[in-house]
């Protein structure tokens, strides 16, 4: 009995501690790792959206409140003189959240284009989603009124093969962006201007 | 005693220096050295969580009830890794991305518990230190050899740190791909562990 109280005990007093240390350092690293994330992952998305702006959405990123969440929004001027906001969602793939960057034309209710950003799947499987162009360019030019699901589920969009689950982590991040956008869509407007 | 000491930090340089001499950790080492950035990367990430853990495990050697030593261990071992994943993440955020998965990994490395349980489980903190540092040194020297052949037989360049290549081989040399794919790692290390021992042998 007693070994049995030592054990549970160290081992609470074990995992308690370095739960308070992790802590302590995600806290500390949170701003600088935002930082990275915003040169490495954000911008070149960003870049990839809007290849071509009269602005800088980078620079003139704004925070707008989403249910009490706070959403990072990037605003671009197309050089076609129309207006195009992006931002981030996140879906659940297999190895963690997916992230992705949705750009959407204000003045049409058309998505620009989608590009992952941050995500852990698996390399050369999951990872397709980020690195091979075909499947994300399935959501350009579609309007805001399409399901993007899965064919499978009644949606409009073609699963990778052998990556079902990060294909729909896409989907799930894509579809919430539609529903984030129709419903702050004033705001945002509001907020560009 | 000092002389222990580096004894105890220069056995992880030759005679048991993973992966050749003991044969462990095989996983990272195969998948990142495509470059000898990458296995310096990987080597200095898993010496930082070996130089921690076996500190600790072996200030803690005696609190520790035998019976959940290995929980114990992972507990330990986990929170460095991801303190290491943490501060890749803040400063050195490109060479995060290419190691991507590997970090998360150094966990089940079984070299780190390996010497949590043959080395800090039964020496002082001092001498666990050393080792931890010497098999750690150890690690990053093999991985970043390992990746000084496959880059430069298979992209015809050597990058030591940030991503410029410090020396490219002659115009006209016709790089072999496939030193660079899973089968160029198991062959690379195949060749360096029967040079090692061919050595030892004399």
């Amino acid at each position: 009995m007693r070994e049995m109280i030592n054990m549970v005990v160290v081992l609470t007093v074990l995992t308690a501690l370095s739960g308070g240390l992790l802590a302590t350092v995600k806290a500390k690293t949170e701003v600088q790792i935002e930082n990275q994330v915003l040169k490495f992952q954000k911008a070149p998305a960003i870049k990839g959206i809007f290849p071509e702006t009269t602005n800088d959405p980078l620079a003139e990123r704004f925070m707008i409140d989403n249910e009490g969440v706070p959403l990072q929004v990037f605003p671009g001027k197309l050089s076609d003189g129309s207006k195009a906001v992006a931002f981030e969602t996140k879906g659940t793939g297999f190895g963690g959240a997916v992230g992705l960057m949705v750009g959407i034309n204000v003045d049409t209710d058309t998505i620009v284009e989608v590009r992952v950003t941050t995500h852990s799947e698996t390399p050369g499987i999951g990872s397709r989603a980020k690195d091979d162009p075909s499947f994300a360019s399935q959501f350009s030019g579609k309007g805001l009124d399409t399901n993007f699901s899965m064919k499978a589920d009644g949606g409009a969009v073609d699963a990778m093969s052998g990556a079902t689950v990060t294909s729909k982590a896409v989907s799930v991040a894509a579809n919430q962006a539609k529903e984030i956008y129709q419903k702050l869509k004033p705001e945002i407007v509001k907020q560009m201007n | 005693m000092a002389q222990s000491l580096a004894k105890e930090f220069t056995k992880g340089l030759w005679a048991e220096i993973p992966p050749f001499r003991l044969v462990l950790g095989l996983c990272p080492t195969l998948a990142v050295t495509k470059s000898v950035e990458n296995g310096i990367g990987m080597g200095i990430a898993t010496t930082f969580v070996l130089v921690f853990s076996n500190l600790l495990i072996s200030l803690l050697r005696n609190i520790i009830p035998s019976k959940v030593r290995i929980a114990c261990y992972i507990v330990i071992v986990a929170t460095f890794v991801t303190i290491v994943e943490l501060l890749m993440q803040a400063y050195t955020y490109e060479l995060f991305l290419k190691l991507g998965i590997f970090i998360p990994l150094i966990v089940v490395n079984c070299i780190v518990l390996g010497r949590a349980e043959a080395f800090a489980n039964k020496n002082g903190p001092l001498p666990s230190v050393a080792d931890g540092l010497g098999i750690g040194m150890g690690f990053t020297l093999s991985l970043a050899a390992l990746g000084a052949v496959r880059e430069l037989l298979g992209n015809g360049t050597l990058t030591i740190w940030g991503g410029t290549p410090i020396f490219e081989m002659a115009e006209g040399f016709l790089p072999f791909r496939f030193m660079l794919e899973a089968p160029g790692a198991f062959i690379g290390l195949g060749l360096m562990l029967c040079l090692m021992n061919l050595i030892g042998k004399k």
